[in-house]
């Protein structure tokens, strides 16, 4: 697959979380979908106003707890009734409440595993490289102080000349055009 | 609780709330960021890092030796012998591992009750767990005699043909300490992905670039990626809530499931816990106190840090001692003589004075926080830190020695002296902890600096004045 070229999209910066906010719910309004925040620590009220409610990880966190729970209960049972089985005093094979604690483990093995690497692959995490990190203002600010808004040109409603006057107007610090 | 006693234009406490600051005023976005990535990327290491590292690194090397001369004589040469079989390594174990506690509790649970204060050391509570769960796993896997079959211990399919016992504690723990190791590097590393991103962007290295560009895996700071970075953060710190409770459970199971008077008891798994957490604030304290002092953050890690520390190690130190007294009334009241005979043999036997040594530094000294002048005086509270911690460890001394040379059977009785292997190891090892912890205040960003941000003032978005007009159009 050919490398994609051209325009990215713009990006606007600016100073405060409030501002930021304010330009995506404008930018939303507008009609923009294709767009992203970037920002130095969480500011939920931005996610809200560039339309991102739902996110998946609590789902695949349950669904990796699960199947934690359900293998080790599993491999317990089969080797202490089937593969294995030891008479430890008289003791049931299927002594199952001497399972609980090995497969309450392995579910919140499975569980928090599946909640950090789920959570890194819908984020589309490792990306080392991406357009945004072209915008020359954008490493010394957005993982530091400082406040991005992104229009996408991918968005059917991005025209160069039109987003980048509506971004303008917007107040920012700066709008760049992002390469890819 | 107010503080009357502070001077009233002091700026670290809130005229307000009259409580000292958790961060001091007049911060930015910039300051912090500054503040905590300057210690890691600089280009002059403190000449006072380089000695403490040599120093920490050559008690490594006594523990390379230990470990070398145990690998190749054995066991042998600890002074575990029957009665005591489990004698300084799984003292140790226990030991590490309660300190690892506190760090979770930090990083989790403090997390789930929305106590921001942690955030400033969240970080380096959360590296000490790692760097202590690492001392601690190695006890048990040095004590088999045969580290190199310990992968033994898992299930796995085998030309011997045989499976392990899920019905025995000892297993148990195997799947408890490893479950909790993963956890906790994956909520360590995830949490620190933004502030790598951090440092990627501004290290002015090539290797610095490097070696964290891998590391934050290209995180950029997409608020997508921030909510389901939150997300994953909060069901992280709810899962490792419950490892807190269960893996000192575990562990104080593989005593009390056992018939030995002073081991079989229902109180262990509460206590055992509430004790680690205990000697895990202590270590918090005695780490946090000097590196604060050495790297000038005062401002971050505050006397807010070390009040809440204090407190919570009075709260904790409180559930222990009940368990104490638990203990005492319990063998009084079983009516039982070889509970009534350890607890005396506990007391006034031939080590009984390792007991009046735990009840003075884990009962009797820390009473002293309950003063707040106490509390904030940080000299006092870091030498209160090591008299807790001496006192966890001869907690477990006493559980372990004192239980096992005086059992059921007077010609099975026995003694028990550590040999200097023994003495050695367990140095090498708090060696091993200073020598990882080195590494990671240089290398790695040890306070949040995204937590920082969000604690301060300005980070809150505040209400457009004018509305935005109807939506729809």
């Amino acid at each position: 697959m050919p490398l994609p070229e051209g325009t990215y999209g713009l990006i606007a910066e600016f100073e405060t979380p409030t501002d930021l906010v304010h330009a995506a719910k404008a930018a939303y309004h507008a009609g923009y979908r294709r767009m992203d925040c970037y920002t130095p620590y969480p500011v939920e009220e931005a996610a809200e106003a560039i339309g991102f409610h739902r996110d998946e990880v609590s789902l695949v966190c349950l669904l990796g707890g699960l199947l934690g729970l359900a293998a080790m209960f599993g491999l317990e049972t089969w080797i202490s009734v089937w593969a294995y089985p030891l008479n430890i005093a008289g003791r049931p094979y299927f002594s199952w409440p001497a399972f609980v604690v090995p497969a309450y483990e392995w579910t919140i093995l499975w569980a928090g595993l599946s909640a950090a690497f789920g959570m890194l692959a819908l984020c589309g995490l490792p990306k080392p490289y991406h357009p945004v990190f072209n915008a020359p203002n954008f490493r010394s600010g957005a993982t530091s102080d400082k406040f991005f808004l992104c229009l996408e040109a991918t968005d059917p409603k991005f025209e160069t000349a039109e987003t980048r006057s509506f971004l303008e107007a917007q107040k920012p610090l700066s709008v760049v055009e992002v390469e890819y | 609780m107010a503080t009357k006693d502070a001077p009233v234009n002091n700026p670290m406490v809130d005229p307000v709330t009259g409580e000292y600051r958790v961060i001091a005023p007049g911060h930015t976005f910039k300051s912090v960021t500054e503040e905590v990535s300057r210690i890691v990327l600089t280009g002059h290491t403190p000449l006072g890092w380089y000695f403490g590292f040599m120093l920490a690194g050559s008690i490594v090397g006594i523990l390379m030796i230990c470990v070398t001369w145990l690998f190749l004589k054995g066991v042998g040469i600890w002074a575990i012998t029957i009665p005591v079989a489990w004698g300084f390594a799984i003292i140790n174990f226990v030991w590490w591992i309660g300190i690892g506690h506190a760090g979770t509790l930090i990083s989790a649970i403090l997390l789930l009750f929305k106590q921001s204060w942690r955030n400033s050391i969240n970080r380096f509570a959360e590296a000490m767990t790692i760097f202590a769960v690492v001392c601690a796993g190695m006890f048990p896997l040095i004590h088999v005699g045969r580290p190199w079959l310990g992968y033994w211990l898992f299930p796995y399919p085998n030309t011997m043909n045989y499976w392990p016992q899920f019905r025995s504690p000892l297993l148990w723990d195997v799947f408890a300490v490893s479950t909790y190791a993963t956890i906790s590097v994956v909520f360590w590393y995830i949490g620190m992905i933004p502030d790598l991103g951090t440092l990627r962007d501004r290290s002015t290295s090539k290797a610095g670039q490097f070696f964290y560009g891998l590391l934050s895996v290209g995180w950029r700071g997409s608020v997508r990626h921030w909510v389901r970075y939150e997300t994953a953060s909060l069901l992280l710190a709810g899962l490792a809530t419950p490892l807190v409770l269960s893996v000192h459970s575990v562990i104080s199971l593989d005593f009390s499931v056992a018939l030995m008077p002073g081991w079989h008891t229902t109180i262990f798994p509460p206590y055992f816990v509430a004790g680690a957490i205990y000697s895990g604030f202590a270590m918090v304290l005695t780490l946090a106190i000097p590196i604060r002092k050495f790297y000038h953050l005062e401002d971050l890690v505050t006397i807010r840090h070390i009040d809440n520390c204090g407190k919570v190690m009075l709260a904790t130190g409180m559930i222990v001692a009940y368990g104490y007294s638990s203990e005492v009334f319990m063998s009084w009241y079983s009516a039982s003589h070889w509970e009534y005979f350890m607890m005396w043999n506990r007391m006034f036997g031939p080590i009984g004075w390792s007991y009046w040594v735990l009840i003075t530094c884990n009962i009797a000294l820390p009473q002293l926080m309950w003063l707040r002048k106490f509390r904030v005086n940080v000299g006092l509270m870091f030498l209160m830190s090591l008299i807790v911690n001496t006192g966890m460890w001869f907690e477990r001394f006493v559980i372990v020695v004192t239980s096992l040379t005086r059992d059921y059977l007077p010609s099975s009785w026995g003694t028990y002296r550590a040999t200097k292997w023994d003495y050695g190891t367990f140095l090498g090892t708090l060696g091993l902890f200073t020598f990882l912890f080195f590494l990671f205040v240089r290398f790695l960003p040890m306070i949040p600096m995204s937590e920082l941000r969000l604690m301060l003032p300005q980070a809150k978005v505040k209400e457009h004045a004018e509305p935005l007009p109807e939506a729809g159009d």
